[in-house]
Formats: C-alpha cells, sequence, structure tokens
C-alpha cells in the first residue's frame, strides 16, 4: 500500500459500491462480523398465515405494558400508609385512604393522560394473558408444540402461569375495595395448603391478614420487577428458539419439513410486524380511551369489613372463581387438623394439574403416538381429531368454569334459583367437556372424509341444455389464488419494484448470476 | 485483513429483479398509484390525529380525546404500514432452507466421551472432595431457604387461633359507639367491633362482627348458648368461614347471612350453620349480655378460630374466656 493520502475520491471508494451503508457495514462488520449472518437474517422467511400474528399480539401487548407501566410507576406509592385524601375527585375527600389508593386516584384525576396510561395498562393486561392463551391455542391445534419445538412450549406456558400472577399482583395494587377482597381471597388460598399454608402466609403477609402492610410493597417490587424480569428472559429464550428452530408452517405447494416457504424480513415482514405493533398500541389506546376499566375511586379504599356485591376478578382468574363456587364443602377435620379441601382442591391442586397437563402434553403425546420425529409442517386439526378432541374438551372445561364465576348475576339477570344454577354447572363442568370432545372428534372425522376440504373453492357457472342437461365452467381465477399457486423460490437478490424497473426478470434458482444466498446448506 | 475488504474495485453485487409484474406482487401494486395514493391519505389522517393528540395533551383536555386522538393516530400509522407491507412489497411465497439442528454423529459422541471421560478420570477419582463440596451446598441451600423465607415474616404460632374478644369487651360501632338494648331495631344488622379496635387493621379484619337483631327475644342457636343472645341480639363472627369475605348481606325475610363473594349462606337462628354454598363451618359465634349500665358486651371470646380453615386449626380451641 502506498502511503497517500486519502482523498475524498479514495474514502468514497473505500466505502464500498453501497456508499454510507457500505461503510456502517464495514464498520459494524469489522468490529462483530455480523454481515454474513445479517445478510441471512433480512432474508428470514416469516410464513404468511394470519394465525402466527397472534403470538405478536401478545408481543406488542407487552410492549404497551412495559412502556404504560414505566410511566405508572413514576406516581404510583406502593405503601399502605393510611392518609386523608385532599385530591380533586370530591366524594372522597376526608375519608382514611392508603396512599397506594391516594396515588392511584390522583395518577388519574391528578396526572395530566395518567387515566389513559392506567387505562391502557389494565386493558394491555387482559389483551396480554387472552392473546397468549389464544396464541397458545394455536400451537397446540396445529401440533406446533411437537419436536423440536417442546421446550418452547413449556417456556410459553410457564410465560402464561406468570402473566396470569403478574396480572393478579398488579390487581391487587391500588388497595381498592375490589382487589383488596381479592387479596384476601388470595390470602386465605395460601392458607389452605397443608403443613406450609398457615407459614407462607404469615410469612408472605408479614403477619395474620391483612398483616403488617408489607405485602402492597412487595407485591410492588414482584410486580414492576421480579415477574417482568424473569418475563424478559423468557422471551428472549423463546424468541432465541423460535429463530434458530426457525417457523413452523402448514402444508402447501413447496413446503416441505426442510424449508420455510413465505415473506422475507425485509422489507415485507418488517413493515407488516412494525405497523402491526402500531395497531395494537393503537387499538390500547382507543380501549383506554372509551371503554372504562376499574374505577378504583367508586370502590373506595380498602377496609376489611367492607364488601361489593356481583364483582368478577379479572377476566384470567374467572376460571378459579367459578371452580371455588361449585366445589362443596368438603372440609376435612381430624387428628386436631384441618384441611380446607374446599379450597385446596379447586384453587391450588386443581390449576396445578391443569398447567402440568400443558407442561407434559409435548412428552404425553409423543408417549402415546410413539411419534419422536422433527416436525416443522403443521397439522391440520381435523386431521388430528384426538388431539384437536381433547384441547376442545379443556377449552371448554375452562369456560364452564369461567361461566360458573357469575352463578350469582346469572341467577339474578335470569331469575332463576341460585340452587339451580350452582347445579347446573357442577354438572356442566362435567358434561360439556365429555359432550365437546366427541363432537370435535366426529366433526374432524366427517371433515377428513369431505374431498378438497380446506382448498378455496373454485366458485363454477352451471348451464342448463335446453334438453336439461347440465353442465358446469369454472370461473376466472380471483384475486388471492394466484399466489397459492405459485411455486415458492428463494429471496431475490435485488428487489426493485420500480415501474421503470428492467422487466420481468425473477429470481429462479437457474437465472441467479451470482449463486449468491442460493439454497445452502 | 480490513485493507482487502475495502478494495475500491469491488462493485455492485450484480442481482435478479423482482418487478411489478412479478407474481410476488398483489393485486393492488398492479396500479401502484392509487394504492399508494390511498396509504398515502391513511398516513396523512394519521399525522392529523397524532398532532391533536400533541395539541389535546398540551392543553390538557378530557381523556377521552387525548386517548382518541393517540388511539387513532397510532392505529392508522400502524395500519398504512401494513398496508404497505402487505399490497406494495413483494409477498411470498420464497423459500428458505432450514438448517440442520442435529449434531453429526461424531460430534454427539465427542461431547459425550468429554463429559463422561473428564469425569470418571478426573472429578470422580477425588471423591471425599466431590461430597464435602456437595454436602456443603446441600447444607446451604436448607439453611438459606428456611431463615430467609422467616426473615419475611413471623411464625403464625396462636395468632390465627385467637381474635381481640375477651370478657367484658364492649361492641362498638365503627365510630366507637356502644351498643344498648334500643340500638337495632327487629330486623336491623350492624358490624361491630371490640371497642378500641375499631379503626385498626386487626379489629376489621379479625375482630369484625356482625351483630343481628331478631324477633325471638329469647333466641336459643344451639343448645349451651340459652344466654348468648339478650333481647334478639344475636353475633357472629363477619370472616366467612370459606375464604375471609366479610358476611356483608343480610337476607331480612329468611334471616339468613349471605357472604357476596361465594354465596355462602348462614342461617342466623340455628348458629349460622352454613345452608348453602361452599362454606364448610358456621360462623363462630359471639356470646353476648348486658351490663347494668345497658352496654352490650361480649361474655367470652369466640370459641374457635374465626374465618377460613388452616392446617393448625382444630375444632377444639378456647379462647379469650
Amino acid at each position: 500500500m502506498s502511503p497517500a493520502l486519502p482523498t475524498a475520491k479514495t474514502k468514497k471508494q473505500a466505502l464500498g459500491p453501497y456508499g454510507r451503508v457500505s461503510g456502517v457495514v464495514n464498520e459494524l462488520d469489522d468490529r462483530l462480523g455480523l454481515a454474513k449472518g445479517g445478510r441471512v437474517f433480512l432474508d428470514k422467511i416469516f410464513p404468511d398465515h394470519w394465525s402466527f400474528m397472534l403470538g405478536e399480539i401478545a408481543l406488542y401487548s407487552f410492549v404497551v405494558l412495559i412502556a404504560t407501566g414505566i410511566f405508572l410507576a413514576l406516581y404510583f406509592v406502593p405503601s399502605a400508609n393510611e392518609i386523608i385524601y385532599h385530591g380533586s375527585y370530591a366524594p372522597l375527600r376526608g375519608q382514611r385512604v392508603s396512599e397506594a389508593f391516594n396515588s392511584t386516584v390522583n395518577i388519574s384525576f391528578g396526572v395530566r393522560g395518567g387515566l389513559l396510561v392506567r387505562q391502557m395498562h389494565h386493558w394491555a393486561a387482559d389483551i396480554f394473558v387472552a392473546s397468549i392463551v389464544v396464541h397458545m391455542a394455536r400451537i397446540f391445534f396445529t401440533g406446533a408444540f411437537r419436536k423440536p419445538r417442546e421446550l418452547n412450549w413449556v417456556i410459553g406456558t410457564l410465560m402464561l402461569i406468570l402473566a396470569i400472577l403478574e396480572g393478579f399482583i398488579g390487581y391487587s395494587l391500588p388497595d381498592d375495595l375490589i382487589s383488596g377482597t381479592g387479596l384476601r381471597i388470595g390470602y386465605s388460598i395460601v392458607e389452605s395448603i397443608p403443613f406450609v399454608g398457615s407459614y407462607l402466609g404469615t410469612f408472605l403477609w408479614g403477619g395474620q391478614f391483612p398483616g403488617t402492610g408489607v405485602i402492597i410493597p412487595r407485591f410492588y417490587i414482584i410486580h414492576v420487577l421480579i415477574i417482568p424480569l424473569v418475563l424478559f428472559g423468557l422471551l428472549g429464550a423463546h424468541l432465541g428458539l423460535l429463530v434458530r428452530q426457525k417457523h413452523t408452517q402448514f402444508k402447501g405447494p413447496g413446503r416441505t419439513e426442510t424449508n420455510v416457504v413465505g415473506s422475507p424480513m425485509f422489507p415485507t415482514f418488517m413493515a407488516k410486524t412494525t405497523g402491526f405493533l402500531f395497531m395494537v398500541v393503537g387499538a390500547t389506546a382507543l380501549l383506554g380511551a372509551f371503554a372504562q376499566i376499574n374505577p378504583i375511586w367508586q370502590f373506595g379504599s380498602y377496609e376489611a369489613s367492607k364488601i361489593s356485591y356481583a364483582v368478577q376478578p379479572d377476566w384470567y382468574m374467572g376460571w378459579l372463581d367459578g371452580a371455588l363456587r361449585i366445589m362443596p364443602a368438603w372440609e376435612f377435620a381430624g387428628w386436631g387438623h384441618t384441611v380446607p379441601l374446599e379450597v385446596f382442591l379447586p384453587a391450588v391442586i386443581f390449576p396445578g394439574l391443569i398447567f402440568n397437563i400443558a407442561f407434559v402434553w409435548p412428552a404425553l403425546e409423543r408417549r402415546m403416538t410413539g411419534d419422536n420425529e422433527l416436525h416443522n409442517l403443521l397439522d391440520r386439526p381435523r386431521d388430528r381429531p384426538k388431539r384437536t378432541a381433547a384441547g376442545a374438551a379443556m377449552l371448554a372445561l375452562l369456560f364452564v368454569l369461567f361461566a360458573a364465576s357469575s352463578t350469582d348475576v346469572l341467577a339474578n339477570y335470569f331469575r332463576l334459583s341460585l340452587n339451580f344454577v350452582l347445579w347446573s354447572f357442577r354438572i356442566l363442568t362435567f358434561v360439556v367437556p365429555v359432550v365437546v370432545a366427541f363432537v370435535t372428534y366426529g366433526i374432524c372425522k366427517e371433515m377428513q372424509g369431505v374431498q378438497g376440504i380446506g382448498k378455496r373453492k373454485r366458485a363454477v357457472i352451471v348451464h342448463r341444455s335446453v334438453t336439461g342437461e347440465y353442465t358446469t365452467t369454472p370461473t376466472p381465477p380471483r384475486p388471492g389464488d394466484g399466489p397459492e399457486e405459485m411455486e415458492p423460490e428463494p429471496v431475490p437478490e435485488r428487489i426493485d419494484i420500480s415501474p421503470l424497473a428492467a422487466p420481468v426478470l425473477t429470481a429462479s434458482r437457474e437465472s441467479s448470476p451470482t449463486g449468491a444466498r442460493q439454497v445452502s446448506r | 485483513m480490513s485493507e482487502d475488504n475495502h478494495e475500491p474495485s469491488r462493485t455492485k453485487v450484480p442481482m435478479p429483479i423482482a418487478t411489478l409484474s412479478d407474481p410476488h406482487m398483489g393485486d393492488a401494486a398492479r396500479n401502484p398509484q392509487r394504492a399508494e395514493g390511498i396509504i398515502a391519505v391513511i398516513l396523512v389522517v394519521a399525522i392529523v390525529f397524532i398532532a391533536g393528540f400533541g395539541a389535546a395533551y398540551w392543553q390538557n383536555w378530557n381523556p377521552w380525546i387525548i386517548g382518541g386522538t393517540l388511539g387513532l393516530g397510532l392505529f392508522l400509522l400502524g395500519f398504512g404500514l401494513t398496508a404497505w407491507g402487505k399490497y406494495l412489497m413483494p409477498q411470498g411465497p420464497f423459500v428458505e432452507e432450514r438448517h440442520v439442528l442435529a449434531s453429526s454423529p461424531e460430534e454427539r459422541d465427542s461431547m459425550a466421551a468429554a463429559l463422561v471421560e473428564r469425569s470418571t478420570v478426573v472429578v470422580k477419582r477425588r471423591k471425599l472432595l466431590g461430597g464435602l463440596f456437595a454436602i456443603g451446598a446441600g447444607i446451604f441451600g436448607i439453611v438459606a431457604l428456611f431463615p430467609l423465607l422467616r426473615s419475611l415474616g413471623p411464625v403464625p404460632g396462636t395468632s390465627l387461633d385467637t381474635s381481640d374478644w375477651r370478657k367484658g369487651r364492649v361492641l362498638v360501632d365503627s365510630s366507637g359507639r356502644s351498643v344498648t338494648r334500643d340500638t337495632l331495631v327487629v330486623g336491623g344488622i350492624m358490624t361491630v367491633y371490640p371497642a378500641g379496635l375499631q379503626n385498626t387493621d386487626q379489629g376489621q379484619a379479625v375482630d369484625q362482627t356482625v351483630l343481628i337483631r331478631v324477633q325471638d327475644s329469647n333466641l336459643v342457636t344451639a343448645k349451651g348458648r340459652e344466654t348468648w343472645a339478650p333481647d334478639g341480639y344475636v353475633a357472629y363472627s363477619k370472616v366467612c368461614t370459606h375464604l375471609g369475605c366479610p358476611v356483608g348481606l343480610y337476607e331480612q325475610q329468611l334471616e339468613l347471612l349471605v357472604c357476596p363473594c361465594h354465596q355462602s349462606m348462614f342461617n342466623v337462628r340455628n348458629g349460622a350453620i352454613p345452608q348453602f354454598g361452599p362454606a364448610p363451618r358456621p360462623l363462630p359465634q359471639l356470646p353476648l349480655y348486658f351490663d347494668t349500665d345497658g352496654i352490650l358486651k361480649a361474655q367470652a371470646g369466640f370459641d374457635q378460630a374465626v374465618g377460613p380453615g388452616f392446617f393448625e386449626r382444630t375444632t377444639t380451641q378456647e379462647n379469650g374466656t
């Protein structure tokens, strides 16, 4: 190399043929060596199926939760100390409230945008858990949890449990009458555990309920730091495994166990998913703006001897509340001890059982079917009638229990006897899942026998001849028919869609002159 | 190395081209001006709303205006971007081959070999050291667990078995007024606490008691409770035996106490035996008497622990007498 001074021209040439971007890529690649992997990442293929969006809703509502949560943390005071309310909401003035409640009311009425952000936070939490559940159902019914993705299924289930816990704890923080009652019930559930329950209760609460004012600050740090941190770690592992193992995909033309077919990361998927992030945030903001949620100033600060009527917890706790309601009063007492089975079974054993079934399902199915192969192609639910029936039965069971959490409201609304409603739910809890399982199984079997099911039907024109004979002719293809028929091909090295660009020269394995980014490995 | 990378002779990478007539472009891309125009309008509306959000926030208008502008602005912004991605960018099917995740059998064996051989040759040779370390770590685990939990709060002891009701304790309402013979009319109900504890957490949560006046002036709710309800004043713990909610509803006609949480119903006349719902036990009854000044007091404490069941709970506890 000659020691010539660099000129503007040589500097520009040194950057490479793509100007400043080349420069940035060069500098980063010198240090991190990311050009090769980076290019592969830009070409990463995302299958085009709407059901792959459900997990994105969960991810983006988590983003909303973090963002709104940071805002709320700036104003929330996690303290059970009692003070006199002097804020702007007249009906509460002069009342003794906890600092936690006081600060939550002040966020709602005293902080600019505070009510909106609080409601967005609450709505996002409900959406977060809901989207995880629906996403999980998609994974289950299509068999996406099968080998090699069992670990990601377990991580996802863990995240669902943490999301529910996080939701319950967050809901308890404002220390209003409704959430305080929920906390009282939570304490009693902890207390119901044999051998260790009363110890766990007094340890956590710093004494017998309501304890010594430590539960709010403890729940606060669990809510804003500990569980989010664990969720972050699990989320990283979840997405890391997703990238490493690549997406599953439905069967279709050109789709095999050894490839992924869809749209590239950049720019197509990036545009769609970033847009979707904004849509989720926007939808949450609209809910926060127009749909009131948890108006704690109407409930008042928690007092242990006060109670409200016909209130339900957030939706994801409903199945547990329903289970508690329909459980008969079977307390075990003997040998100087009491085991409150009427609480311990529905509120501790039952959810433990449900989540453990979820955890072991991939292993269970592997054992039952003897199928130990790697699977990247998804099942259609109808092709696995037993699994589909089992999943539908589980969802039916949880839904019946969810509905059972409003026995009193249903009895009032339909003017029925509470006893009748209660017994109906006790019976439905056992009958509905069985019926749903058999009906689902039957429907799946039925669908398997239908020719061309799941394929988009091409419309036909029916002609009747003068002699009464019928003939049909197919109509021309409709929009949307086309891409389904196309043979998948590698991501083109160059994507130029300006109308002035050279005419049709699409990428194909043969026509790529460089040979780069071809089917490899 | 970097010198080589920065060779000025590098030229652009020749690549095949996807064009508008490429089948990977959706139908909207056949008329890109129109599609672009529609998306542009959406984005402009989004910009207007987002600017409106700024104004609404600055001016501190109603929360629903702040949220409505923010929500519509972001939603439309996202909608426009998604539409751009969906209608004006090349769609699948493009294909990418999967890596084979699994290593070769040799690589697997080599890892297993390292694990097995090194542990047998190096680690297991010093069984004493390994054993001692495992014992130390194990003991630390156990030792650390219990004191850590213990430092969170006190052990329950007998605190769950006792309330603050004692012989002679005056019953007061939440503002500290005591109860006389004509405080309640027949069918009336109120919540009472031990005098002095009406505003404490303990008084509110544990000692809370519901006082009802029934028609029957010498109501005997159970054998041995002949004197517990003077002048029809009968008192039960307000803490539900199911999950500890306050038993806050009173069905006056049927003389039933109802817990609003899970609809357990307790019959006031027979010692609050649960008549319906998941509650397993009667609400403990507080024995009452009127002193010579006509002030209502407790004859004794509750004869058992109040509230939901727990493992150490026995059915034969006596306290506060």
